[in-house]
């Protein structure tokens, strides 16, 4: 396994413990309620919140460890991290940007035409959709060869439409990606399509029943042959 | 009109703001976002010249670059020279009595950023040097242009302080507003007039600016 994870931290209102590991080329699901302590999970794992105890590793190396006190600072980890809003620097152009922590300048602008981003290059921030913002903001993630890569709720503030275009590129993006993703999203449909494994967060625990709670199969009827036809298999009762 | 005071209270202004912005922009950093016992005590001491009478920031001033006192005694020890009655001397205290009209605005500008910005750039690798340098400081433009502004016109009406320390020497440290004192005690009204003139559309224009900048901050 690649990346292990044990950790436990003291929310407000729960703690969060929990336990699990990603193996190499894993896209890994982390879905749930909001509120779950999703989030603050990835936060640990990218070093800018600290557990109260456990251990996070990744490939033999120790980025986390209460007992031996090692803590490594998030400039040290070298991951991607695509935030949930923009973060983009927004004195700088898009092209700036992905360049920012780039290992190769020829990679990012493979990587500007590859998202459809190339013509803007120059724009600011604050002159392109949101949209092409996050597309920024994954070729700034990438640019950087991550060992890992954080996508926390990256799509989430965006249109249906767009959502979804961002979505196939994500999946397409793990052609060319040996590093595990970690992917942070309270929709189900996007975790149905993208995920290699699901890891169900309630109130800051792995909860494996949620799934099958949330999601109700259809009862069987003599129309369900008919109505498979023109509905989802899953409907949602949330 | 004797231009001379105009001409020492603009190269006061200049060295004054340069010197503070420099000096102020990491203690500033350091006050809006480190987090440690006694925080409010090192605020309250770099406010502290907000709220003493000028001549008393004078008084410990003349002790402290005196002869006897501990800057003077070092800088008489390095350059054979005093600092009293010096331009150096003006700008030392100056700066001093400035610091809050930097440190304040600058705070204020650098807690407006959005603290994700900064966790990007780590995540990209930015040392919290680095982070402040190309970060912080290119998306508090606005605001440190503010704080320059507002130091420049506090450095052009300083007086007690200055006085106190630089005393009124032709061509070093008599600044405009000494010469206006003394033009009036001389019963010189309409030179101290003409003077006083020159401040209002000069201070007017740079504060109608620092209004223009924050509204764009």
């Amino acid at each position: 396994m690649s990346l292990q994870i044990r950790v436990r931290k003291k929310l407000r209102y729960f703690e969060i413990d929990l336990d699990f590991s990603c193996p190499d080329d894993h896209l890994l699901v982390m879905i749930g309620p909001s509120g779950g302590g999703k989030t603050t999970l990835i936060r640990m794992v990218a070093g800018l919140e600290t557990p109260d105890a456990g251990r996070i590793a990744y490939r033999g190396e120790t980025w986390f460890d209460s007992e031996r006190g090692v803590d490594l600072p998030p400039q040290k980890r070298r991951l991607g991290y695509v935030f949930q809003e923009y973060t983009l620097f927004p004195h700088l152009s898009l092209y700036d940007n992905a360049a920012f922590a780039a290992a190769d300048r020829a990679e990012v602008d493979d990587l500007f035409a590859r998202f459809g981003i190339d013509h803007l290059r120059g724009r600011k921030p604050h002159q392109v959709s949101g949209g092409e913002r996050q597309r920024c903001a994954l070729c700034q993630a990438l640019a950087r060869r991550p060992r890992l890569l954080l996508l926390d709720e990256p799509f989430s503030a965006l249109d249906v439409v767009t959502r979804r275009c961002l979505r196939e590129a994500v999946k397409g993006l793990r052609e060319g990606l040996s590093c595990p993703i970690l992917y942070v999203t309270h929709d189900i449909n996007e975790a149905l399509f993208l995920a290699d494994e699901m890891v169900p967060i309630v109130e800051g625990r792995i909860d494996r029943g949620w799934m099958q709670r949330t999601i109700a199969p259809i009862p069987d009827s003599e129309e369900a042959p008919l109505r498979a036809t023109r509905q989802p298999r899953l409907a949602l009762v949330y | 009109m004797d231009w001379q005071p105009f001409y020492v209270t603009l190269k006061l202004a200049v060295a004054t703001t340069g010197l503070l912005i420099v000096l102020a922009a990491p203690l500033a950093y350091f006050l809006a976002y480190a987090r440690f016992p006694g925080k409010s005590l090192i605020e309250a001491l770099v406010n502290l010249p907000l709220a003493l009478p000028p001549t008393v920031i004078g008084f410990y001033l003349v002790v402290f670059m005196g002869p006897k006192g501990a800057a003077g005694r070092v800088w008489e020890a390095v350059t054979g020279g005093s600092l009293l009655f010096t331009f150096l001397g003006i700008v030392v205290a100056s700066t001093l009595y400035s610091l809050p009209f930097a440190v304040q605005p600058l705070k204020a500008a650098f807690q407006k950023i959005d603290r994700r910005l900064m966790e990007s750039a780590y995540i990209l690798g930015l040392s919290r040097k680095a982070t402040f340098l190309r970060v912080i400081i290119p998306n508090s433009v606005s605001g440190i242009a503010a704080a320059a502004i507002l130091v420049f016109l506090h450095c052009m009406g300083a007086f007690g302080v200055l006085l106190m320390v630089g005393g009124s020497l032709p061509g070093e440290t008599k600044v405009a507003s000494i010469a206006i004192y003394e033009a009036v005690e001389a019963m010189k009204y309409r030179e101290a007039g003409l003077m006083s003139l020159c401040f209002i559309p000069i201070s007017y224009a740079f504060l109608l600016l620092v209004n223009r900048l924050n509204r764009g901050a």
